[in-house]
């Protein structure tokens, strides 16, 4: 058990609260399953054995929505190569990294501006912004008839400076006039719903013959990653996903602007001494919040949804704040935290439909491993971990 | 009355703070409980007045065995503590505060009998000299009145036994011996005290018996009258100490920082530097004593960087520096160990490679063109912590988990870890032990006899005397006097820093 700890290392607090919130979520679902409590008079044993099996039953649906039917990957190896049985194994899993990556943007987002001390409750507003951005610039540059693959990258970069501004005012708002960044972002996301909202309805952007405020279906398209299986929606976003989550630890840990944004973060007054710019950390860093924010709006857009719409986000912002915290704002637990809510979005389909549990107890158990995770005493208490600094060690 | 703790352990997780301590002190008695941070000193105290319970061990009060289950029943069994910080409620009067929580009332709707308090608390202080007027506003009253004030709070509790914990930590010279002879009397009056420091003077002064704290156990004891300093000092250390700072005179040369009518206002807009004109040079130690809060915090700001003058001028090496940035004051050669080494010089998160390089991380070798070279990072926090003798487990342990003493030589470890012109060091030794200020006394005084200018900022006389070549005397945002040579002695600058001028 020691020398399991030593080498998760940080990761034992998060994984001990997820195990926790599916033990709690377990007994939620026995005691809500009354057909089976009221055997408990009559026939105990038969109502214990119930309760398991209805427990087993939901969450082998949840695991097996979340990554897919063991008999559907065999028939798959059988076929010989069928797309369709292949397409019909993987769905799942893919699902679950499709419905993770705009999350893998939205937490690093929301861990870089931790990271600094800012709470940015702005991701929201900076992805649907960013999507905004990208889709205005891909119909306008691909109306022009540019090459294809050129429209994708200006897409991306217009979406990212779209969000990086929206990162960016209040970040410097705090930084000059001391504004509280939680206020100034909350206000510009409904700025910016308000935004997408106003241009989804120009004729411009508008679907012909909608009345909807939903954009024209865009022409370029971030490339799927199996284009031989068009049931499969994964795209190479969530590739960049990865990368990004890869370059933003770099950027933290390995770079002096990443050093002056922990810095800071952690305390303010020193890294003032030290001679670093308090202000400057901080512009900085909803800066490449918003940036980051807006890549993921921009991926969601051009990847898995196909064109803009006001609900392009389903609070992928706002669930970000609660997975940057599971993560401890380590970009490799972002990316882990991501995957856990992605397979719980997408295996809570299953489960409902084969047990008739409904979706809201994923939402339950998520907001368990959130409050596990922010109460570490009483994990700690829980399984007997002795107490101890919390304060984290992070490479140079 | 006598009391005698006997065989008292306490166990926090992880730290034996007291291992079977046993004090005793006659009525009428001072016992100078002598300890360096962390010697298990507060947590027996805490242990004596019912804040903890002891794991095990009696506490004998003449003779008859008490437990304490919280701080009223020490109360009421005639135990009073001082503590450091005061707990004084600002805008009452001396007598309600005095009052405030053993408050005699009177009439039928039981009101503060507040005519029989104010009587009492004014017999109280005519009978001990404390001098208190029970009519005046706590927060008019100067630092020294408000420690009488604490002290009358336990007699008004008819205290026989008075815990004083650090209690000269606020005082002038003069306050202090002030409070010294309020002791004594307190004392011929059969009031048993328990003096608490880490100050050797003060025991030796104090104190009719000392008993030496280290490590949670009793180092030993010792009789005032035939024991030493140097003795008491290697008993609270465990091994010989170097008590005087042994330098060179100095040789000054060039001035490197000349300050010229410098006028700065604090936080609240006060003016708190008024016109101070100073000069310090190359291989030289200019110390300015003062009592806390009397501008000096204020003037370190301004020289660093970090706090805008309001009007005169900052040369450092003749570079005008009075709007300069810290990062700009900094890359011109200055090393600032910071006044409070938590707050402002070290990142308690962070490990100890990464506090090491924490204000030259954007010079070469740490990193070029804004990326780090680890390697270069961990070879020279390797060196820094050999060469200052830090004990760490290794550099990336967590910066706060160090004791105080190796924080501060991390701190100190990184300012001179670049070519240094002139060092400003507040409060370098501040909370630390005696093994640890030896130590970063010799390395400011290298510093000195390899060139460097040096002002340090200090509100302990001692390492005033002992490591300036001259001392500056600040008093209410201004230079009152400058001694230096023979004149250098603890009356003049004591007098000095009471405001007491000529």
């Amino acid at each position: 058990m020691n020398r399991l700890r030593r080498s998760l290392g940080p990761a034992v607090l998060p994984l001990l609260a997820v195990l926790t919130a599916f033990i709690v979520g377990s007994i939620f679902i026995v005691i809500t399953d009354f057909d089976n409590l009221s055997k408990l008079g009559s026939d105990p044993g038969a109502a214990l054995g119930g309760a398991i099996g209805t427990v087993v039953a939901a969450y082998g649906a949840l695991i097996v929505g979340a990554f897919g039917e063991p008999g559907n990957y065999w028939a798959a190896i059988q076929s010989g190569g069928d797309p369709k049985a292949i397409a019909t194994a993987i769905r799942p899993i893919t699902e679950t990294l499709v419905a993770a990556t705009p999350l893998i943007f939205t937490g690093l987002a929301v861990a870089v501006a931790f990271r600094t001390s800012v709470f940015n409750i702005g991701v929201e507003g900076q992805f649907i912004l960013g999507a905004f951005g990208a889709t205005v610039a891909a119909i306008v540059f691909s109306e022009q008839g540019l090459w294809p693959p050129l429209v994708l990258l200006l897409a991306i970069i217009f979406g990212i400076a779209t969000g990086a501004v929206w990162g960016f005012i209040p970040g410097f708002l705090k930084a000059r006039t001391g504004a509280h960044e939680v206020i100034t972002t909350i206000m510009l996301n409904y700025v910016a719903a308000q935004i997408v909202l106003y241009g989804l309805r120009s004729d411009f952007l508008r679907q012909a013959g909608s009345s909807q405020p939903i954009s024209k279906v865009l022409t370029v398209r971030m490339p799927l990653m199996f284009p031989d299986l068009p049931a499969i929606r994964l795209h190479w976003g969530f590739i960049l996903a990865l990368i990004v989550a890869a370059l933003v630890s770099w950027f933290l840990f390995k770079t002096t602007k990443g050093y002056e944004l922990r810095a800071a973060g952690f305390n303010m007054t020193a890294a003032r001494y030290a001679g670093m710019s308090a202000g400057g950390a901080i512009i900085l860093a909803m800066t490449v919040s918003g940036g980051l924010a807006a890549l993921g709006g921009s991926m969601e857009v051009l990847g898995t949804v196909g064109q803009m719409s006001n609900d392009i986000s389903s609070g992928f912002g706002f669930n970000a704040i609660a997975l940057a915290l599971l993560a401890g704002n380590r970009p490799s637990g972002v990316v882990a935290a991501a995957l856990l809510f992605g397979a719980l979005r997408t295996g809570g389909g299953l489960m409902q439909v084969k047990t008739g549990i409904p979706l809201d107890l994923l939402f339950f158990i998520q907001a368990l491993v959130i409050m596990f995770v922010a109460a570490p005493l009483l994990i700690r208490s829980i399984y007997r971990m002795p107490a101890r600094s919390t304060a984290e060690v992070s490479p140079v | 009355m006598h009391l005698e703790l006997k065989e008292i352990t306490k166990r926090f997780p992880g730290v034996l703070a007291n291992d079977r301590i046993s004090i005793s002190v006659d009525r009428g008695q001072v016992l100078g409980l002598l300890g360096e941070n962390g010697a298990g000193k507060t947590t027996l105290m805490n242990i004596l007045s019912g804040l903890y319970r002891p794991d095990s061990g009696q506490i004998l009060i003449d003779d008859k065995m008490r437990t304490f289950d919280d701080p009223a029943e020490a109360i009421s069994a005639g135990v009073g503590m001082i503590h450091q910080h005061f707990q004084l409620v600002p805008v009452f009067d001396v007598t309600e505060a005095v009052a405030l929580g053993a408050e005699t009332t009177t009439g039928p709707l039981r009101t503060f009998d507040r005519a029989t308090a104010r009587q009492r608390v004014a017999e109280l202080s005519e009978q001990y000299n404390l001098h208190v007027n029970p009519d005046s506003r706590i927060e008019d009253l100067p630092v020294g009145v408000r420690q009488r004030v604490e002290i009358l709070k336990a007699l008004y509790r008819k205290s026989d036994i008075l815990v004083l914990d650090e209690p000269s930590a606020v005082l002038t010279p003069f306050e202090t011996e002030e409070l010294f002879g309020i002791i004594r009397g307190l004392a011929d009056g059969g009031t048993t005290i328990i003096f608490i420091t880490h100050k050797l003077n003060e025991v030796l002064e104090v104190a009719d018996h000392i008993t030496v704290l280290r490590r949670g156990t009793v180092a030993g004891s010792a009789d005032p009258k035939t024991t030493s300093r140097e003795q008491l000092a290697n008993l609270m250390v465990g091994r010989d100490v170097e008590l005087s700072v042994a330098k060179k005179p100095s040789t000054p040369a060039d001035v490197v920082l000349s300050l010229k009518d410098l006028f700065v206002r604090d936080d609240r807009g006060h003016m708190a530097v008024k016109g101070i004109s100073l000069d310090v040079r190359a291989g030289e130690t200019v110390a300015i004593a003062g009592v806390q809060g009397n501008g000096q915090t204020e003037l370190v700001e301004a020289i660093t960087g970090l706090r805008a003058a309001d009007s005169g001028t900052i040369l450092i090496s003749g570079v005008d520096v009075s709007h300069a940035t810290p990062r700009r004051v900094s890359d011109l050669g200055v090393a600032h160990i910071p006044e409070d080494r938590n707050r402002d010089g070290l990142i308690s998160q962070m490990t100890v490679a990464e506090n090491y390089i924490l204000d030259a991380y954007h010079r070469e070798p740490y990193s070029k063109n804004l990326v780090f070279h680890p390697e270069a990072v961990r070879q020279r926090a390797e060196n820094g912590v050999q060469d200052f003798d830090i004990r760490t487990p290794s550099i990336d342990t967590v910066a706060g988990s160090l004791s105080g003493g190796n924080q501060q030589k991390v701190i100190v470890a990184r300012e001179f870890s670049f070519p240094v012109k002139l060092v400003i060091a507040a409060q370098p030794t501040r909370g630390l032990d005696v093994g640890s200020i030896e130590y970063i006394h010799r390395r400011i005084v290298e510093q000195r006899d390899a060139g460097a200018a040096i002002l340090m900022v200090s509100t302990e006389l001692e390492e005033v005397l002992a490591v300036g070549d001259r001392v500056a005397v600040m008093f209410a945002g201004e230079i009152v006097g400058i001694v230096e040579g023979a004149e250098q002695t603890f009356e003049n600058v004591g007098m000095l820093m009471g405001g007491h001028v000529g």
